[in-house]
């Protein structure tokens, strides 16, 4: 049996998940990767999409996190995510309704800021809804 | 001297008083649970993000490109100094030592030739120096609708920060607040946000084995350290709230404790003199009868 690896999930509000996993899947903002332990140090910037915990050979945890940092070190993976929901708490018709609402916000922007904005969160909101399928 | 009836509306009075500052000393007690357990829960966050950044300066290929927000504009003219009070009074001396020490600092600077602006976070603090910076307040941010501090309050703080220095509005940031560090103690601290200058690796944050390591970067270290100083920022202001509720808590509940003690000294003050003052009547009401009775 291979090592196990440290996880750690920290919100800036609190310690989300603090576990071992076989493996654990990284969504990082040049393409997903995935660390076991031993992995070499890195540090990378996330991108919002969804962490896969897998242990004992199956899928155990699927966490949305909405961006944030990854750090890779001897002692095991920790995350620094922005915000982070288990795929589990989503809710799909609410997405759905979250995209409409951000998709409405995008044709009634006046600035360009606003428009940005509600671009920035059609994107996110149509990542979790992918994480949710 | 004062009647019997005075008295007893005097003691009343004092005695409702009493009632809440003991209400408003345990509703503190138990906000301060909360507010300390916030601020312990936060500090995982902010050690790694300081880790990080440590690491990173540390490998930086390039130290003379590092960002503005690290290493400063070289210039220290405009200084915005962000103060951190609370919304509501009562709480001793927690909004005067705050400010006590954010004025010394203005007048300091002022004397010194330099262009001073500030923030206020917080009613009180924005009240006490109004009266002698008003010209220097650029904005004050309201924190009383706030229940429960989230990071999503502290975020747009930050975000207004960045905005104001990239927009070349100072030079350099620092922030007041109050470090909690036991109910019966909290120390006012100067931090400086910006710039952040190459952050100090502590014993403690070294790693146990393995400190050495390489890190690999993705993206490249510079971006990285873009992306990551705006929420290291974030982060400094978050926790600087965070300590700043619990100190507020804290001095609350050591003052309301005092105001209630003080409340029930008086009360027996008054009642001694209330009784003393009831035996004084119903003595000279005997002597009238007797002294009446031997009249005839």
């Amino acid at each position: 049996m291979a090592d196990k690896l440290a996880l750690e999930l920290v919100s800036p509000e609190r310690l989300l998940v603090s576990a071992e996993a076989d493996m654990v899947v990284v969504p990082g903002s040049e393409g997903d990767f995935g660390v076991l332990a031993g992995h070499a140090p890195v540090i990378s910037s996330v991108r919002p999409g969804v962490i896969e915990v897998h242990d004992e050979g199956k899928e155990t945890e699927r966490i949305f996190i909405t961006g944030g940092f990854a750090e890779v070190m001897a002692q095991g993976l920790t995350v620094l995510a922005e915000e982070a929901i288990p795929v589990a708490e989503m809710d799909r018709g609410d997405l759905e309704q979250r995209l409409k609402d951000a998709e409405e916000d995008l044709e009634d922007a006046e600035t360009d800021e606003a428009a940005h904005k509600a671009q920035a969160k059609i994107a996110l909101v149509s990542e979790m809804l992918k994480a949710v399928n | 001297m004062a009647s019997l009836k005075d008295l007893r509306v005097r003691i009343n009075s004092v005695r409702s008083t009493q009632k809440i500052t003991r209400a408003m000393q345990m509703v503190a007690a138990s906000k301060l649970r909360r507010a300390q357990e916030q601020a312990e829960a936060g500090r995982p966050y902010a050690n790694h993000m300081r880790r990080m950044i440590a690491s990173l300066t540390s490998s930086l290929t390039n130290p003379d490109d590092a960002p503005d927000l690290m290493v400063g504009r070289g210039e220290e003219k405009i200084h915005l100094l962000v103060v951190a009070t609370s919304e509501r009074g009562l709480c001793g001396s927690f909004n005067t030592n705050i400010v006590r020490r954010a004025r010394l600092r203005i007048s300091a600077l002022l004397q010194s030739g330099n262009e001073v602006k500030i923030l206020c976070i917080g009613k009180k603090g924005r009240d006490m120096l109004r009266r002698d910076y008003e010209e220097h307040i650029v904005d004050t941010i309201d924190m009383s609708e706030v229940r429960r501090l989230g990071f999503a309050d502290a975020a747009p703080i930050a975000t207004r920060i960045t905005e104001m220095f990239e927009a070349g509005e100072f030079d350099v940031c620092s922030l007041f607040f109050s470090q909690f560090k036991s109910v019966l103690s909290q120390v006012v601290t100067e931090h400086q946000l910006i710039p952040v200058g190459v952050p100090e690796v502590s014993e403690e944050d070294t790693h146990p084995e393995g400190s050495d390591a390489m890190y690999e970067y993705e993206p490249e270290e510079d971006e990285i350290l873009a992306e990551l100083l705006p929420r290291n920022l974030a982060v400094q202001v978050y926790s600087a709230l965070l300590e700043n509720a619990a100190s507020e808590q804290g001095a609350r509940m050591t003052a309301m404790d005092n105001a209630t003690r003080n409340a029930g000294d008086m009360i027996n003050k008054l009642t001694l003199v209330y009784n003393r003052t009831r035996q004084a009547i119903i003595t000279k009401e005997l002597i009238e009868i007797i002294s009446g009775a031997e009249a005839l």
